[in-house]
């Protein structure tokens, strides 16, 4: 069995796992980290979004070898209060919540390559990534809400 | 999934030597990972080549460019260079997927995809592709997104790339690395029609691996355009790149190429359509007599004829785009 090392919310893991082991089983069943959830389970729907290396990837397509020597960020990772999920919170940009994980690592890799972008540019940038209880509206006035404070300077940050 | 053993290759020269029969190549994994989940792939082992070195972008002493295979559909799209000087095939490769799978998707990788043909996904169904022999249920069944140009009694699939559409408007080169040394293909070879083999879907052996695209400088206005069913996330009805270069504005086609795809077994030039025009004066009424000559060979199916008109309006507009943008 391969072994793996990989980096997990901060965390240092070394594993060793069967090579059609997939991303999502991985961190939800070995590492316990149940926030990401499977949707889908077919590469559509987006909900098992995480970031590897900082890129945002669909962990029910992608197997675990793939992840070793990689750092991977699952909406657990994100510190307390982080700009994005405090402005999904305060827009309402969850019903269900199913798609909220994913719909919030997406997000926050959108922002990454366009750190103000446009309704349209967030509705495109989100394609990947679906609502089924079509809550869009709300999603996407929280990324421009997110993008806003992200912007802003640290110090005025702390201000605030 | 059925079980199977990795190894992670460190160089060309191992991947190939790994890559026994009943192995397979694993670039990002964004549809092989997928065929594998629905039972549709079955390779015994998986040869990691993501960390052969191939996953830079370089200028060319001619101004063209060679990508590597293990680069990424994110990077290349994002690449300025590609922006700037092959806007058609930057475009391209956004109109694919979405972001979380170009951050995955490799360039080597995106060109060897399978079909997206609903049976050949569906192991409980007959599929030539998958299973020689067995019969095709599309000629028959569900076809709508299928093949018009250069089909065959036994399978009318369509090649799924994006990318691949505007690398052949490109007269890209493949760059392959197999158990007998190097070669080149160019891109026109490199997907077959499906004939009597749809199993095969490009000209390459066991044991080939892809390792880079070789680009040639274009230096013309270029564009790809893609018509689906919905906004995003959808595989191309039709798709073309093309590029224009006329003498003097609105003056006499110099140059011209011309690429559809989801109309076949693999990427379509439009050859026929380019001879036309060449030295011809650029106007509308000539694309729609061009685009006319190429789809003289259409072979519609029962459910599919809308590709026709929508192949030739998607010619006509394009390049009239091009001309005066």
């Amino acid at each position: 069995m391969p072994r793996i090392r990989v980096e997990v919310d901060g965390s240092s893991y070394e594993d060793d796992v069967e090579p059609r082991l997939l991303l999502v089983h991985y961190l939800r069943d070995r590492l316990g980290k149940v926030g990401t959830p499977v949707g889908c389970d077919t590469t559509n729907c987006g909900a098992c979004t995480v970031l590897m290396d900082g890129l945002s990837v669909k962990s029910c397509s992608v197997l675990a070898v793939q992840a070793d020597g990689r750092e991977v960020t699952t909406v657990e990772g994100l510190r307390a209060g982080h700009p994005m999920q405090r402005a999904f919170h305060e827009e309402h940009a969850l019903q269900c919540g199913y798609c909220t994980p994913g719909m919030i690592m997406a997000s926050i890799d959108l922002l990454r390559e366009n750190a103000d972008p446009s309704e349209d540019e967030i509705r495109d940038g989100l394609e990947g990534n679906l609502c089924r209880c079509t809550g869009y509206q709300n999603i996407v006035r929280a990324v421009r809400r997110a993008a806003t404070e992200m912007r802003r300077p640290a110090s005025e940050e702390v201000t605030s | 999934m059925r079980p199977f053993t990795y190894a992670r290759a460190a160089t060309e020269d191992e991947a190939v030597a790994a890559c026994t029969d009943g192995a397979a190549y694993l670039g990002g994994g964004t549809n092989l990972v997928d065929l594998m989940r629905l039972g549709v792939a079955e390779p015994a082992r998986l040869v990691d080549v993501a960390h052969l070195g191939h996953d830079r972008i370089e200028r060319r002493a001619d101004g063209g460019l060679r990508i590597g295979a293990a680069v990424t559909n994110g990077d290349l799209a994002a690449d300025r260079t590609v922006r700037a000087e092959f806007p058609l095939l930057a475009q391209a490769v956004l109109a694919g997927a979405s972001g979380q799978i170009r951050n995955l998707a490799t360039v080597g990788g995106n060109l060897l995809q399978r079909t997206r043909c609903a049976y050949f996904q569906d192991v409980t169904k007959p599929c030539n592709k998958r299973e020689p022999g067995s019969g095709c249920p599309a000629r028959e069944g569900e076809h709508r997104n299928l093949a018009i140009l250069g089909h065959s009694a036994g399978c009318v699939a369509t090649h799924p790339s994006d990318m691949a559409v505007a690398l052949a408007a490109l007269d890209a080169e493949v760059r392959v690395r197999g158990r007998e040394g190097t070669r080149t293909i160019p891109f026109g070879d490199l997907h077959r029609l499906p004939g009597t083999a749809p199993e095969r879907d490009t000209c390459l052996e066991p044991g080939d691996l892809i390792t880079a695209v070789e680009v040639p400088p274009l230096r013309m206005p270029s564009r790809f355009r893609k018509a689906r069913e919905r906004a995003s996330f959808a595989f191309a009805l039709v798709s073309i790149a093309a590029a224009l270069r006329t003498d003097v504005p609105g003056g006499t086609v110099t140059d011209v190429r011309i690429a559809l795809g989801g109309v076949a077994h693999r990427p379509w030039r439009a050859r026929r359509a380019e001879e036309r025009l060449r030295g011809a004066r650029a106007s509308g009424e000539a694309f729609l007599r061009a685009a006319e000559a190429e789809l003289e060979a259409a072979e519609p199916l029962r459910d599919n004829g809308y590709k026709v008109p929508l192949a030739r309006n998607l010619i006509v507009r394009t390049l009239s785009g091009l001309v005066a943008p």
